[in-house]
């Protein structure tokens, strides 16, 4: 029988995450998929600036604390200096799509051997529920209070661009608002870790996921939001795997 | 050990490798722009990496993360690009992480020129950044300096888990003179750094290079222990030059190219019966206070004047040092405009 139990690669610490959010889940994914690939003790993770700064008090690993948006660069330094230990960033939207674009599209252009965790929430969770890159159209944030329109400019698709890069290896987008997608999320994020262990290159797993708070719904009202309006606009499945590139040539 | 015909940019980048740097991340910048190019080639020969980064912020964010990492590690760039590192220079002072920062300077403000100047005194060592911190500040002014005191900053930073700054000028960065380089490092001698990230095999505590100390307590506790570091590095660091000071009436304070330049001055000087001598601060942080107020102190000394390509910046620091008992005149050009010894020696000649 199966006993479900906490992967040692979380700390007891617990979470301060809001309620239903789902920040902590995908903090679970990654640490369980790095145990089940047994290199917890060559791992090193970076967190970012965003409701997720203190990831290095939930993650078991070496550690490091990045800039905002700074992640990606700070993590090619760590895995040019330790090419053997898995590195892997976690970063929010704002962290990843708006202030750290460069660092993000550089990362990856140089095809650099991490993996990015990155958080889609379409909001700024930690500073309050101002507009993210990510916030879909029509979606209220406290500097856009009548709904994202045109004059805020236009969501940005960070897989779909990533895809169009040569150095990107894999790149998917995957989602947290049901059990099933969880689980998928979890194959996702294994997949992208192992192609670090394979030292096959860069590859990211967007997960879109929930804020409660700054979206002002439930819990349950901000998963089916995912599910009924921001997979519309973000649209789940892989947009590049060189994996399935070489088995199709 | 042969000398050899090297310049100022290159010698920062040999000495850096033959220190133990293995790891450099850049972005071009004139006038430093040999040195990425020379790493490009000298780190890939000696089993290093060497990156080009997008921009100055992820160089020193790479930077940030493999001396996290335990490696040495060096940027280099020019005074705009200086500026786009503080965020992460901050960061990296927050974390007690030890790395190498170069500054060839050139005019600004803006994008200002690319002639040699002096005018990031205040930015390397008032701070730079956000936050109280400090780096220490090595002013070479000879290429043999520049290796010398290159090769010696990692050692420093690591010893005290700081970052160092090189600051030069445009004119170190591109002359040529004869050098005699140091000695190339055995890596496995140089300290090992339990504290740097490398993965956690679950003996003692897990690493956390990390500068967030969300409790006031807390991170007032964690700066006041940075201070007592600086008050370490003060009693330990301090290097000056004195030229010439013994008998001097008139004291010129100057540092870099400039303090070369003002030796000259000096000597025509005392030609023409003036009794000048020279204060060069080698480190700009620690600065040599006691050097100076000792010679304020003296009956014989009616004068000091900084001399620097800025409008004025060591200056403040050479006033604070000799307390108001002697006047300080100052002599700058800017613009990457420099003087030269006929320059300084007729405005201490005219009495200024
Ligand atoms: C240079 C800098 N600019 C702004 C901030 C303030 N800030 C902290 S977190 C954040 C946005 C976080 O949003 P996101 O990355 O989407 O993460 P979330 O909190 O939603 O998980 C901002 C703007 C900062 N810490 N540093
Ligand atoms: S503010 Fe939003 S993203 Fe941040 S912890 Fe709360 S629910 Fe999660």
């Amino acid at each position: 029988m199966a006993v479900f139990h906490k992967t040692k690669d979380l700390t007891s610490k617990p979470f301060h995450y809001c309620p239903g959010c789902t920040h902590g889940i995908v903090h679970r994914l990654v640490a369980e998929a790095i145990e089940e690939f047994g290199v917890s003790e060559k791992t090193i993770g970076i967190a970012p600036v965003g409701c997720s700064v203190f990831a290095y008090d939930y993650f078991n690993f070496d550690m490091a604390e990045a800039a905002h948006g700074r992640a990606p660069a700070m993590a090619t330094g760590i895995k040019r200096v330790h090419p053997d230990c898995l590195v892997f960033c976690y970063q929010g939207d704002g962290d990843l799509a708006s202030i750290g674009t460069a660092e993000t599209v550089h990362a990856a252009c140089r095809g650099e051997n991490i993996t990015i965790i990155f958080i889609n929430n379409g909001i700024y969770g930690m500073t309050g529920g101002q507009m993210a890159p990510t916030t879909i159209m029509g979606q209220k944030a406290t500097t856009c209070p009548n709904g994202r329109s045109g004059i805020n400019g236009y969501p940005i698709k960070i897989c779909e661009m990533l895809a169009t890069q040569e150095g990107t290896y894999y790149a998917e987008r995957v989602s947290t608002h049901n059990v099933k997608q969880v689980l998928n999320a979890k194959r996702a994020i294994k997949k992208a870790l192992k192609n670090q262990i394979d030292k096959k290159g860069f590859s990211i797993v967007e997960v879109l996921t929930n804020c409660p708070t700054n979206w002002h719904m439930s819990p349950q009202d901000s998963l089916k939001y995912i599910e009924e309006k921001v997979i519309l606009y973000y649209p789940l499945g892989i947009f590049k795997d060189k994996d399935a590139e070489v088995k199709n040539a | 050990m042969a000398r050899q015909l090297i310049k100022g940019n290159e010698a920062i980048a040999e000495a850096a490798v033959r220190s133990g740097c293995r790891y450099y991340f850049g972005y071009p910048i004139t006038p430093q722009s040999e040195i990425p190019e020379y790493m490009s080639a000298r780190l890939s020969e000696v089993g290093g990496t060497f990156i080009q980064a997008e921009s100055e912020i992820s160089a020193i964010n790479m930077v940030y993360g493999a001396a996290a990492a335990g490696g040495r590690a060096m940027t280099s760039s020019s005074s705009p690009g200086i500026s786009l590192k503080q965020e992460g220079i901050s960061y990296i002072a927050a974390s007690d992480v030890p790395c190498v920062i170069v500054n060839v300077m050139r005019a600004g403000p803006g994008l200002g020129g690319i002639q040699p100047s002096q005018g990031d005194y205040f930015q390397a060592v008032k701070g730079g950044g956000h936050g109280d911190y400090k780096l220490i500040v090595y002013a070479p002014s000879s290429v043999q300096e520049a290796a010398d005191y290159t090769y010696k900053a990692f050692d420093v930073a690591d010893k005290y888990r700081i970052p160092v700054m090189i600051l030069c000028d445009g004119l170190l960065g591109q002359m040529m003179e004869g050098v005699e380089l140091p000695p190339m490092r055995d890596l496995s001698a140089l300290p090992k750094k339990d504290w740097a990230l490398r993965g956690w095999d679950r003996n003692g505590p897990r690493r956390i290079i990390n500068s967030l100390r969300i409790q006031p307590d807390e991170l007032e506790r964690y700066i006041d222990g940075l201070y007592k570091k600086y008050d370490a590095i003060r009693q330990n660091e301090i290097e000056v030059e004195e030229y010439l000071c013994d008998d001097a009436e008139i004291i010129l304070a100057a540092y870099g190219i400039v303090a070369r330049i003002c030796k000259g001055a000096i000597l025509k000087l005392r030609k023409m019966g003036i009794k000048a001598g020279l204060i060069r601060p080698i480190t700009l942080f620690p600065f040599p206070e006691d050097t100076f107020a000792m010679h304020a102190e003296k009956g014989s000394v009616k004068k000091f004047v900084s001399v620097e390509l800025s409008k004025g910046q060591m200056i403040e620091d050479v006033r604070l040092a000799i307390g108001g008992k002697k006047p300080v005149a100052f002599y700058g050009r800017t613009g990457g405009n420099v003087m030269n010894e006929d320059d300084v020696a007729s405005f201490i000649a005219g009495g200024k």
